[in-house]
């Protein structure tokens, strides 16, 4: 799973004079030969599952691709994937839409409490849901079920790009159209929506990129797609033709989306066009609807949030006089902190060269640089998981099942929060202030330590905790990849709700929401940040 | 403090010249402007002057030491001892007032605090802003700062990138008013880049325009506005009243009637040039060869006025009048002109470059 998601060429605007003014000192400073080969390196990696699938189709040639892929088995997943797709896009953007309003704009008592509480699902994942719910109600594995318990998980996604934009409107347009003799209504479809198109999309499209992506809780729900098929296909024949033309199927899938949100970047910076902080906006009343809209808001809080944590709780007592291993659930938390925290700060580090060279050398080769790593990040854990058991198997014997292949996938995975982040923060410390530093007399290795580490390091910190929480959580590839005996928290929890031990399953779980639960309150905090916007 | 000498300095970008054999000289403990329009390379001059970038050719020389150009490698930035004031003020925003201000200085000064403490006195900020972060700041505010950081380790030269650009016009007087009592004060050798001419005419001890990567004109801001070097430089300068004349025995025949003219010129047709104060407006008096003029418009700024004219003959002027007793718009004026006008060649608009 992916929170944030790449920054195309637009999202990042300074203003054109100074940008103008850096750029020749720039260009001939900072692309040092060593950072442009790192970032190569990277971007290389980055791409490897991409890579993998393709040169895998052509060796197969188009005979071998017809037969695998022009079968009825692969149009049921198509249509199980497209329609649960669909489904869950019109849920969530309808639920993020609705609550956003609701949160932003109108005069909903406890708006800053609702605000949490309509992102705090994010903490919960969408396997530990899907398992909460499936405990409790062993009939939702239909497609009803399916769209409910990842509709639940995914909301948040279009909610929060959502809100942000609706604080970033200047209030003065609607205002003006209030003004101009327009209903609240009125004021929303035509002042609103138009300018919300382009956050409303991309959260849209970040569920669906999402959910093509989602393993665990389709196949804790029994609901076939590609992913879970891939996976069955894997375990079946470990790593036949089968299980990689599928994976080449949802990488096409997830490439449409990917390049549809490029384009929609493109676009942006349409919505918020002053400078300055608007005023805040004066709350439509909601007066004799205020009761009906706090149930509203109570029964979608409690879907995604009571009864994934009321289930877990359940199982929990149910579970602790018998099932509970304190020293195998200690043991195996300590292992996932650790796996993470290597992830995190290699992570990061491979990021630092992408982040800069993208603001500090704008250019073509930087943009493809960074774009390679995105598209190559859009792979799902599952596909990524597929070709590097193969590649590890195939080209380096002595690496299959080590900790380094794993690693080296979480990497690939969440490449983009970290870059997201540093970038962000290297645009915060332009190279004015480098200029600055050497006038007053600072030397290179001083102006690192008194400017840029400083400036750079809340950014770096907040990247490298993205990726340590991302990887948590990690089910799919760990699945594929970690090596024999060692568990991770997802793993672990896995293992055990596989085999109906619900109440043995349940402190893992509880871990990883104890653990996500920080990062929630981050974006929370800061909408603008991580998420699209 | 040092002079500053630029010697036949060129720059460019790719294909693009920027900079085509630039000559300067500012005197030691003097305020140079560098006037022109935007694009005209003035902050590039600043930015290779203070070592950020490279020239192509051509030297730099603070005092007598070279420091870009000479043989060998230039000096690095932050061996040069010059002082930079970005737009905007460019402050750390990680560190406080006093450590933006103390960057330069030495660990020990940094920590004793006098000398930044006489620092924010010479700029006229209070005490008391020492340990806020630059965003709490203002504008006017943040530039002060960043001049008393760039003057903390006592540099030979200033340097000041359109430093006023983006406060507001009441802050922007007094903000400038402070910065010039600084420099004033610290005797510092500055040079300030500007595209408003009000500021450079006020504020330096001499401008320097630059046009399309040359110098055209480097002289004191009151010889730069009676005097300029060609119309374009009039124009830019300050507001202009530019006419096509036929030039005779030291005289102009032109739409205001017959003006003296300063200067050496040969007789034939020109073009001159009259500042719109040198306008003077009357009741007409039905006397002949009284120039005649419809007013089309009058925009009244308080302390003056400016007046909008149609001459018989329809070429548009304007003058400029203090704001006591005005005509009203559609009246019909006699205008006279007082002192007289600067001839400029009748060919183009644009005289011969002299660099």
């Amino acid at each position: 799973m992916t929170i944030a998601a790449a920054p195309g060429p637009g999202a990042s605007v300074e203003p054109a004079d100074r940008g103008s003014r850096t750029r020749p000192s720039g260009r001939r400073l900072r692309r040092s030969p060593v950072t442009l080969a790192l970032a190569i390196a990277v971007a290389a990696l980055a791409l490897l599952p991409l890579g993998y699938i393709a040169w895998y189709t052509v060796d197969l040639g188009w005979a071998g691709v017809r037969d695998l892929v022009l079968r009825p088995r692969v149009g049921e997943l198509l249509w199980n994937t497209v329609r649960l797709v669909t489904g869950t896009v019109v849920c969530c953007a309808v639920l993020g839409l609705g609550a956003a309003w609701l949160v932003e704009r109108s005069s909903v008592p406890g708006r800053r409490v609702w605000h949490v509480l309509l992102v705090a699902p994010l903490a919960v994942p969408a396997f530990v849901n899907s398992y909460a719910w499936i405990s409790l109600l062993p009939g939702l594995d239909t497609y009803a079920g399916a769209l409910l318990v990842v509709s639940l998980s995914y909301f948040p996604f279009v909610y929060l790009p959502l809100a942000a934009a609706f604080r970033g409107l200047d209030p003065a347009l609607e205002d003006t159209a209030r003004g101009l003799g327009l209903s609240t209504w009125a004021v929303f479809l035509r002042v609103q929506l138009p300018q919300l198109r382009v956050a409303l999309l991309g959260g849209s499209l970040l569920v669906a990129l999402h959910l093509l992506a989602e393993f665990g809780a389709l196949q804790m729900l029994r609901y076939p797609t590609f992913t879970t098929a891939i996976y069955d296909q894997y375990r079946a024949t470990f790593n036949g033709p089968g299980a990689t033309m599928l994976a080449g199927v949802l990488v096409l899938l997830c490439l449409a989306l990917l390049l549809a949100e490029i384009r929609l970047r493109g676009q942006r910076g349409y919505a918020r066009a002053a400078r300055g902080a608007p005023r805040p906006a004066r709350p439509v009343s909601l007066r004799r609807l205020t009761g009906p809209t706090l149930g509203g808001l109570a029964v979608l809080v409690g879907l995604a949030l009571v009864v994934p944590l009321g289930s877990l709780g359940y199982w929990m007592a149910r579970g602790a006089g018998t099932a509970l291993d304190g020293s195998a659930l200690l043991t195996t938390t300590g292992t996932t902190l650790g796996l993470a925290a290597v992830a995190a700060v290699l992570t990061t580090a491979m990021a630092l060269p992408t982040g800069w060279l993208a603001v500090r050398a704008r250019g073509r080769t930087s943009t493809l640089l960074e774009r390679s790593t995105y598209i190559g990040s859009s792979v799902p854990g599952i596909v990524v998981g597929l070709a590097l058991v193969t590649l590890s198997i195939r080209a380096t014997p002595w690496l299959y099942q080590t900790v380094p292949v794993l690693l080296a996938a979480y990497a690939i995975l969440f490449l983009p929060r970290a870059i997201v982040t540093v970038r962000a923060a290297v645009e915060q410390s332009p190279a004015l202030y480098d200029d600055v530093a050497a006038s007053l007399g600072a030397s290179a290795p001083a102006r690192l330590r008194r400017i840029t580490l400083p400036l750079l390091a809340p950014g770096i910190g907040a990247g490298a905790a993205l990726v340590f929480l991302a990887v948590v959580t990690e089910l799919t590839a760990t699945l594929l990849l970690a090596p024999t005996g060692t568990t991770t928290l997802a793993t672990a929890f896995w293992s055990a709700s596989s085999a109906l031990e619900y109440g043995a399953a349940a402190p893992y779980a509880l871990v990883m929401v104890l653990l996500s639960a920080p990062a929630t309150v981050l974006l929370s905090r800061d909408a603008r940040r991580g998420l699209t916007p | 403090m040092s002079s500053l000498t630029v010697t036949a300095l060129t720059k460019g970008f790719g294909a693009t010249p920027v900079l085509r054999g630039v000559d300067l000289h500012v005197p030691a403990g003097t305020l140079t402007a560098l006037l022109g329009p935007s694009g005209c390379g003035k902050t590039t001059l600043l930015r290779l002057v203070a070592g950020f970038d490279d020239p192509d050719s051509g030297t730099v020389a603070v005092g007598d030491r070279v420091v870009a150009g000479g043989p060998g490698r230039g000096v690095p930035a932050r061996r040069r001892g010059i002082g930079f004031v970005p737009q905007e003020g460019g402050l750390f925003p990680h560190l406080t007032v006093a450590g933006n201000i103390g960057f330069g200085l030495p660990r020990q000064q940094r920590r004793d605090g006098g000398r930044i403490r006489a620092l924010l006195e010479l700029v006229g900020l209070d005490e008391a802003l020492a340990t806020r972060s630059p965003h709490q700041l203002s504008g006017g505010q943040q530039q002060r700062v960043a001049l008393a950081r760039a003057l903390a380790p006592a540099p030979s030269l200033v340097l000041l990138d359109e430093p006023f650009s983006s406060l507001d016009a009441a802050l922007r007087e007094e903000t400038r008013a402070a910065v010039a009592a600084a420099l004033d004060a610290a005797g510092a050798t500055a040079v300030l880049v500007t595209h408003d001419q009000a500021e450079a005419l006020s504020m330096a001890d001499q401008v320097a325009v630059l046009r399309d990567g040359r110098l055209v004109q480097l002289t004191d801001p009151q010889t730069l506005y009676r005097t300029p070097q060609d119309l374009d430089v009039a124009t830019f300068v300050g507001e202009a009243v530019v006419l096509d004349a036929d030039l005779h025995a030291g005289a102009a025949r032109c739409a205001l009637g017959t003006v003296p003219v300063d200067g050496p010129r040969g007789d034939g047709p020109a073009r001159v040039l009259l500042r719109p104060e040198q306008l003077r407006l009357s009741a007409p008096a039905a006397a002949s060869g009284e120039v005649l003029a419809r007013v089309g418009g009058v925009d009244f700024f308080g302390h003056d006025a400016r007046i909008r004219l149609t001459l018989a003959d329809g070429t548009a002027v304007t003058a400029r009048l203090d704001g006591a007793e005005l005509p009203a718009a559609g009246a019909s004026v006699a205008v006279t002109v007082r002192g007289s006008a600067l001839a400029f060649p009748a060919s183009a608009g644009t005289a011969a470059l002299s660099a």
